[in-house]
């Protein structure tokens, strides 16, 4: 049915530029300044959306951010589409797509709708009473539920948009753009201060901007003429700047917030592309001023939910500000005046008011009068006891009430119409004030939660409808007398106005409005997203639940993306009235960030992809890269794993050059080791208190081995220390341990160890170190270096000389992690490819081999030495790693000492660190592989598991470690690991596989 | 997301810092005289207050600095801030 349901022009729709779009393949035509739904209502479209769990046809319900029903999919590529897009909020553009969700195959006929005749058999706690049990049987719902419910398709492919984030700082912030906001700022402005205002719409004023109504005035002009001056005015002001389409998503402590602003989203095609889409304020304010107002209620009655059934104030807003109407033959059902706005809008535009349904006895207010003389029919003290019409409403059957409200009396009529406007008074939106730590107060008169004055954090105020304030002459005089001393004014522009406006003088409230049929046969809609009814939050509480956040995660009240912004209010107000609690005692849900959502890719911004985290390279990646290693996270780092050859797998590579740096020479890359300079007439000291060992004695030039503890006595970190002075050390650590190393002895340093004078520098990145091993490693090192003697006498194992490679100074270390003879060169990191390069040439001749980190690790594994972070996991003592040897037991203090003799370290079946052997040696254990004894004995105890296992090529055979219960005095003994498939036995041995004497240090 | 007046950078965004738990408490100076329990008590037993609590910050992505501030752990509100070594505020 085609026709025309725009009224005239506006000031806010620009009727000569029109724009096509398509909703559900369908091609439509707008206006420049609509939103998707005003466009939609335009073409006499109202059924946009089928429920989440009855799939009953939903419209358009309200004109903002708090639409539970009219949430789109954007896009028509699937792999890019956006959801959950609110149709109140998006403004259309040539070539905008969008399609309801939530229902299939379509939303005139969808198969899920069968959920709505079967309702009685989804109450509340449907699903957790029903999908839980048995647990088998979850596949099953699984696959129906994902099927035929869902909230939008998330898209397959990365997000293609810019996004960008941005710190704003500034004196004031004020979030909201009504009549309050745009006082607010321009007080602020006036006063000089820098002051931001931010505004979710695409145009300023609030609701005031449209409110073309005489009996409204300010200084004897309309309201909405006189806030349009304001609004010119604050132009001036060049320390205000304005932010439109911005809607603020999270108020945090310390006046820190989070706003979106929208930038493309309501641009075409052409006109989006290469622009940034959203950005991301990160603003810091000495001061906020929240003026977010308020929004409608509905009235919670039977089938209130019909397509067709609008808020009043957004149908107010349909006629006045986008020039739709909403129907032709409308209705209006209320419990205070504000219906009679609306009433008055749909007057001027000479669309027929056919009843008014009013739960009051009367009301004396001018603005009734007013819808009065015009002679359209008020139905007094009534209520809407059923509606009727599938997809678009049709009528309803309405009856008196009761004295107190609670039952219906009389006898039913029905009345026809196309669109029932409802409203059910007013909520401050005070999810902002409640965010930042605020905390509320309820009002019975109007049945509302406003800030409390008394437990509001500093810095910040509400003013306007979010305050509670509803009349305009309250409004303003209230901001501007909050504002005299929030912002410390004497006289401002505001003294001393002339406003007139209808006072309200009747007020009634029936949360849940009675019908004449028993509650079990109505369908009273509280949450419209969640389809959770009174009857659920009844349902709820006779079931025992109590408790407000029980309540609401029991029956999904207002745990949709609009976080029950239309629904709580209801809730609570049910809650009350069934266990006859006072509503101010209930307390609220808590309203979390964001307020409305954000896309991941606000959040993130531009730390996506290269740029989500750091990656650290070594000098010498250029040349791995070149050489084709694979490379390994390790931490950021990456380090270069095994360097595969002539198509070899990892396991091949890593067997070839495990086997070559043994008969040979190999060489390493060890640049991330993390490098700590130690310097002061403390550093012996220093190092006695922070290894377990001792270093007093510790000749100048000598390295040594030293293992690091927590004061809880578990091992944290290792590594070897070179002295190369008197006062002069430097530490190595793991990779992964390096920063957190130096952060732990620095805090030991500044806060419990004053009085040492030792001071550390990282060096990790300032020196590169090549590590060379093998039977020919001397000779490279020779060659490299004639000049240097290489003598065990002369440089002997763990000792260190400082030289020269081409002119450029090194240090030396001898020191080993593969038990095989091996030196360190430590050289400045710019001349370090260069080093690499020479040695590789150098030791062709010896066949060296690069190899990355999985040899290192085999190699060590095989000589049984720990790494920390795979074969231990903060659990474990040295004693547990069967490393008694390195504790100085002479020695008064270090950290962790005394923890090793408290009662639980010294048990004798801890877990401990032993070497498997697989008795077939080709078997090769999974590393993290639990270890039992007896299979059969069920339960079956658990005695540890496998921290690290590979294939010796050295050895020819598989070997491992791993901690086990009692596992020291276990050696000899058979265990086995079970796996998926097989049971394997293991023998418990020594953790050292090969060259036991290490004769090889100095072959 | 609160402000931190580092002592010796001045007002700092709270991601600049990370939280080192409750301050003043020493490490006992000799620690093998302790029983399993009093040791336990310096390891393990943390106050966690709900109220004003002293606790140890350390400008980590800053001038890596430890200090002490007082904090309201119920509003985030800092009452002092104050350098290792210096005795904590009397009065809040
Ligand atoms: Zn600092």
């Amino acid at each position: 049915m085609k026709k025309n349901l725009r009224i005239a022009n506006t000031k806010f729709i620009d009727q000569t530029s029109r724009i096509s779009f398509k909703f559900n393949g369908k091609t439509l035509y707008g206006f420049k300044g609509d939103s998707l739904a005003s466009a939609l209502l335009a073409n006499n479209i109202h059924l946009v959306a089928r429920s989440f769990k009855y799939h009953r046809p939903r419209g358009i319900m309200t004109c903002g951010s708090e639409e539970p029903n009219a949430i789109v999919q954007i896009g028509n590529d699937p792999s890019l589409t956006d959801p959950n897009v609110r149709a109140t909020e998006i403004e259309i553009y040539e070539g905008l797509e969008a399609t309801s969700q939530n229902c299939w195959p379509s939303v005139n006929f969808d198969i899920g709708g069968i959920n709505n005749f079967i309702s009685p058999l989804l109450p509340a706690g449907f699903y957790y009473k029903t999908f839980m049990w048995p647990a088998s049987f979850w596949e099953k719902y699984e696959y129906f539920i994902r099927h035929s419910a869902g909230l939008g398709k998330a898209p397959k492919k990365p997000d293609p948009d810019l996004y960008d984030h941005q710190y704003a700082h500034c004196d004031v912030l004020v979030v909201g753009g009504g009549i309050s906001g745009i006082i607010s700022a321009k007080l602020s402005a006036t006063k000089g201060l820098d002051t931001i205002l931010i505004d979710d719409k695409n145009f300023l004023g609030g609701s005031t901007i449209y409110q073309e109504n005489s009996s409204y005035k300010i200084n004897d002009i309309n309201s909405n003429k006189w806030l349009n001056k304001e609004i010119e005015s604050l132009r001036d002001y060049p320390n205000l700047i304005i932010k439109n389409r911005t809607s603020l998503a999270a108020f945090h402590g310390y006046n820190y917030l989070l706003a979106r602003e929208n930038l493309t989203d309501h641009l075409s095609y052409n006109e989006k592309k290469d622009r940034i889409r959203q950005r991301l304020w990160k603003i810091r304010s000495k001061k906020v001023i929240i003026a977010t107002g308020s929004i409608e209620r509905p009235l919670i009655f039977s089938n209130n939910d019909r397509p067709g059934i609008i808020l009043c104030s957004s149908i107010k807003k349909y006629i006045d500000y986008y020039g739709v109407k909403t129907g032709e033959n409308i209705s209006l059902f209320t419990n205070n005046d504000s219906a009679y706005e609306t009433a008055l809008s749909l007057n001027k535009s000479g669309i027929k008011i056919n009843a008014i349904v009013d739960i009051r006895k009367y009301s004396e207010s001018s603005i009734v009068k007013e819808v009065l003389n015009l002679g359209v029919n008020i139905l007094w003290e009534s209520t809407i006891v059923e509606t009727h019409g599938y997809k678009r409403i049709k009528s309803f059957e309405v009856m008196k009430l009761s004295k107190d409200g609670n039952s219906v009396v009389g006898s039913k009529s029905k009345y026809i119409t196309d669109c029932l406007g409802i409203s059910g008074g007013w909520t401050p939106m005070v999810h902002l004030f409640t965010q930042s730590g605020g905390k509320l107060k309820f009002k019975n008169d109007d049945n509302i939660f406003v800030p409390d004055e008394n437990k509001t954090p500093s810095d910040q105020t509400s003013v306007g409808s979010c305050n509670g304030d509803f009349k305009l002459n309250e409004i303003i005089g209230n901001t501007v007398e909050n504002l005299k001393v929030f912002l410390d004014l004497n006289k401002t522009c505001y003294d001393d106005m002339k406003v007139i406006c209808p006072d309200e003088k009747t007020k009634r409230n029936i949360w849940l409005l009675p019908s004449d049929k028993p509650l079990y046969k109505t369908k009273p809609f509280l949450d419209f997203q969640n389809d959770s009814t009174a009857k659920d939050v009844k349902l709820a509480l006779r079931e025992g639940f109590k408790s407000i956040e029980h309540v609401k995660r029991y029956t999904t009240t207002g745990m949709g993306t609009d976080q029950g912004k239309l629904s709580n209010m209801h809730a609570l107000g049910i809650i009350a009235d069934t266990t006859g609690t006072n509503m101010g005692e209930l307390g609220t849900t808590t309203f979390r960030p964001p307020y409305t959502p954000l896309s991941f890719g606000t959040i993130v911004g531009r730390n996506v992809g290269e740029f989500f985290d750091h990656t650290r390279r070594t000098a010498i990646h250029d040349w791995h890269i070149e050489n084709k290693a694979e490379f390994e996270n390790v931490g950021q780092w990456k380090r270069p794993w095994y360097f595969p050859k002539n198509g070899e797998t990892m396991h091949q590579a890593v067997q070839r050059e495990s086997k070559a740096a043994r008969d040979s020479a190999g060489i390493l890359d060890a640049s991330t080791l993390g490098k700590i300079d130690i310097q002061g007439t403390d550093a012996s000291e220093f190092l006695n208190r922070v290894y377990t060992n001792s270093w007093s004695k510790l000749a100048i030039g000598k390295c040594r081995y030293g293992l690091m503890l927590n004061e809880d006595g578990m091992v944290y970190d290792d590594g070897v220390t070179t002295r190369v002075g008197d006062n002069h050390y430097i530490m190595t650590t793991t990779t992964g341990g390096a920063s957190n190393v130096l952060s732990k002895l620095e805090d030991y340093l500044q806060t419990e160890w004053t009085e040492l004078d030792v001071y550390l520098t990282t060096v990790t990145d300032q020196y590169s170190t090549i590590s060379i091993c093998g039977p020919n490693s001397k000779n490279i090192i020779q060659k490299l270096i004639p000049d240097l003697d290489l003598s065990d006498k002369n440089f002997p194992h763990m000792s260190f000389k400082n030289s020269k490679i081409f002119n450029v100074k090194c240090r030396i270390m001898r020191i080993s992690f593969t038990g095989e003879h091996s030196y360190e060169i430590n050289i400045q990191s710019n001349y370090a490819k260069d080093l690499w390069k020479k040695s590789i040439d150098i030791g062709r001749e010896y066949n060296i081999t690069p190899y990355g980190t999985e040899t290192m690790h085999l190699l060590r594994a095989e000589k049984g030495f720990i790494i920390t972070g795979q074969d231990t996991d903060g659990t474990l003592t040295p004693s547990d790693l069967q490393m008694d040897w390195i504790i100085g037991k002479k020695k008064y203090d270090f950290i962790g000492k005394r923890s090793l003799y408290r009662s639980d370290t010294i048990r004798e079946d801890r877990k401990q660190l032993v070497g498997l052997l697989t008795d077939d040696p080709k078997e090769v254990l999974e590393e993290g592989a639990q270890l039992v004894e007896n299979i059969n004995n069920k339960p079956v105890e658990m005695l540890g598991h496998v921290t690290s296992s590979y294939f010796s090529p050295n050895l020819n055979k598989s070997i491992a470690l791993a901690i086990v219960k009692s596992g020291k005095k276990m050696k000899g003994k058979k265990l086995i690991v079970p796996m998926e498939n097989k049971n394997i036995s293991v023998t418990i041995t020594d953790t050292v596989f090969y060259d036991k004497e290490n004769k090889r240090l100095n072959a | 997301m609160f402000l931190i007046n580092c002592p010796y950078c001045g007002e700092r965004d709270q991601t600049e810092f990370s939280c080192g738990g409750e301050a003043h408490l020493e490490r006992p100076k000799q620690p093998t005289e302790l029983s399993d329990d009093q040791w336990a008590e310096y390891l393990f037993m943390r106050k966690n207050i709900k109220g004003i609590q002293y606790e140890r910050w350390n400008h980590t992505h800053g001038c890596r600095k430890w200090f002490n501030i007082v904090r309201d752990t119920s509003n985030d509100k800092i009452h002092a801030v104050y350098k290792i070594g210096e005795k904590p505020p009397v009065k809040i």
